[in-house]
């Protein structure tokens, strides 16, 4: 107690200065701690980002939850849609907590993504009109997530990264949930395999701009500077994509798959993957909701937002009177 | 009776085994296709913990399906996925009311669904199947008593969530109210349909796979009526099977159409490994 009366008394630069001590020590910071305007903001914007994207992403692969193919399949990708929404509601929550002092909520969360203000991932933009698109997305889109994640698993942030823990560990269920689907694929017939060369090809370029631009001269802004400065990540986009490539380029090669980019080499020297840069002018329109399907799908959130007004009204009353 | 312990003892008794798989495709149609209409909710549940509660549920369900499909598949009826994905609406015997669409439009464009009807839906079928699977704890086929004893467990939670969602909204008033008292009535014109045995009924019965459906109704209502009691309502006295059938084969075009996209990438090569 005596150490939080002491910080309340303190000046706002002095606060600052023991605020990076702290994360410097690896002191985790709660909700309900001292914090610079700045730090809040980010992380609520990554946050929210973080969680209304696995929100999002629950709606191309919906499409699949019905019409995944065998039993055994229909029970692994409703697991891990579930799995997704249990992660974006999880996500939403310690946003909400990070929001309070400006007086929003859940409402101001939805409202921000109708109104195109809160953005959702590039990937969740994607057409998924294959059965291995459900697959890709469980294999490397999943398997992205859990190298930008692991990335932040010792975030400052506390209530952050213990979230990501629980996430990271579901994450790798999924990651293997997709790579079953794409060695059934691969080690399928003829047209299975065409199937799965196709997705790949289709989903290349989202999953080189998943990890972000290499820095903020590509788009004009990049908020990796500020999210290492208060160690809520460790390594750059490009450290992350590089990492990606070392872990499934290998994978992708050994299932028989061609890669979309016939200019990648592991440079041996350099020590790094050399690549074709996706168009980054792309990326900027797809994450202001100019890709393919962001309005098809921003239509279904809204939809169901209008249709279960009623409910939303009932649930209000209903508490209400709970209350009194 | 005495017990019938394995498919293959009940393999040897060929009315017993037509009895016996008449009910086990009335319990795998009925989750298998509710679990579907569930499903299709996902991404537009009223809120995003009940996107995450109703997953978890449909998931339930679609694995109780799988499970009566399995029983079938050791009786020697096929490959429960042949069974599940194969057979065409004429063949299927659940109730219709399970089959029928959520509201208007589809799970992808336009999906207008209506949250009352699923609610009331699922509560009045969840409390029917939660009876059926305490009646078949005592079935006469160990393997399925078996299985009601595991499915039961997992209803527990499914009575209390559609449970809640009921009394909450029929005690909301207003909007809530009117709609919800407009899909009981929805629901109770094809309720008979749930809890009928259909044509081979008389025959589960006699080798008391399952208690007589007129004992299950009376249960049914016994836990039901209380719950209008608590909401400040009553009953309906009347349920019928208006869009016909199921478990005689009657259905509905609303089977048709969720077939064809339960099957779509299954049937672009059924014999391929996916």
């Amino acid at each position: 107690m005596d150490s939080t009366v002491s910080y309340g008394l303190l000046a706002e630069d002095e606060k600052h200065a023991l605020f990076i001590k702290r994360i410097e020590a690896g002191e985790k910071i709660e909700a309900d701690d001292w914090m610079p305007e700045e730090y809040r903001k980010t992380l609520i914007k990554l946050i929210s980002m973080h969680g209304i994207s696995e929100i999002m992403g629950a709606l191309p692969e919906k499409e699949w939850v019905p019409k995944a193919p065998s039993l055994k399949r229909k029970l692994g990708i409703m697991a891990k849609v579930q799995d997704e929404m249990g992660h974006g509601q999880l996500l939403l929550r310690v946003s909400e907590d990070l929001m309070k002092p400006y007086g929003k909520n859940r409402e101001s969360i939805m409202q921000d993504l109708f109104s195109g203000d809160l953005k959702f991932h590039n990937v969740f933009h994607m057409e998924a009109p294959t059965w291995a698109d459900a697959g890709l997305i469980g294999w490397l889109v999943d398997g992205a997530a859990i190298i930008t994640q692991t990335n932040m698993l010792d975030a400052s942030y506390g209530p952050y990264a213990r979230a990501l823990k629980r996430i990271c560990a579901e994450e790798v269920f999924h990651a293997q949930h997709g790579e079953s689907i794409i060695m059934a694929l691969a080690e399928g017939t003829p047209k299975q395999r065409v199937m799965l060369q196709e997705s790949l090809n289709r989903w290349w370029e989202a999953l080189l701009m998943f990890f972000g631009p290499g820095d903020a001269g590509t788009t004009g802004t990049s908020k990796q500077d500020i999210t290492i400065k208060y160690k809520i990540r460790t390594k750059t986009n490009e450290e992350l994509r590089q990492d990606f490539f070392t872990k499934y380029i290998p994978r992708v090669l050994s299932l028989g798959l061609i890669l979309p980019d016939s200019t990648m080499h592991f440079d041996k020297e350099a020590g790094k993957w050399i690549y074709k840069q996706p168009d980054w002018g792309k990326f900027k329109d797809i994450i202001k909701n100019k890709g393919p399907k962001s309005e098809e799908r921003l239509r279904l959130r809204r939809i169901s937002y209008e249709t279960n007004e009623w409910v939303r009204e009932a649930l209000g009353s209903a508490s209400a009177g709970e209350r009194r | 009776m005495t017990k019938i312990i394995s498919p293959d003892e009940a393999k040897q008794n060929s009315s017993f085994k037509s009895a016996l798989t008449e009910l086990l495709y009335q319990l795998a149609d009925d989750d298998f296709i509710l679990a579907y209409r569930g499903s299709e909710w996902l991404g537009l549940a009223p809120h995003i913990e009940e996107d995450v509660a109703f997953s978890s549920i449909n998931q339930d369900t679609m694995g109780h399906a799988a499970i009566f499909y399995q029983l079938l598949e050791e009786l020697g009826e096929g490959d429960m996925d042949v069974l599940a994905h194969s057979r065409p609406p004429k063949e299927r015997l659940n109730a219709v009311l399970l089959e029928m669409v959520n509201g208007t439009g589809t799970y992808l464009e336009n999906p207008k669904f209506d949250w009352a009807y699923t609610v009331v839906r699922h509560y009045f079928y969840t409390a029917a199947k939660k009876i059926k699977m305490d009646s078949l704890k005592n079935s006469t086929y160990q393997p399925l008593a078996d299985a009601a004893a595991r499915v039961s467990i997992e209803l527990f939670y499914h009575m209390m969530h559609w449970r809640t969602w009921f009394q909450q909204l029929m005690l909301a008033g207003g909007e809530a109210r009117t709609r919800m008292e407009k899909a009981i009535f929805q629901v109770m014109d094809e309720m008979e349909g749930v809890i009928t045995l259909g044509p081979k009924g008389q025959e589960i019965i006699k080798f008391a796979l399952i208690e007589h459906d007129k004992t299950l109704k009376d249960r049914w209502q016994a836990v039901l009526s209380p719950v209008f009691t608590s909401v400040n309502s009553i009953m309906p006295e009347s349920m019928g099977m208006k869009s016909g059938n199921g478990r005689n084969g009657e259905h509905t075009a609303d089977l048709e159409s969720a077939l064809a996209i339960m099957n779509e990438v299954y049937i672009l090569d059924p014999a391929a490994n996916w």
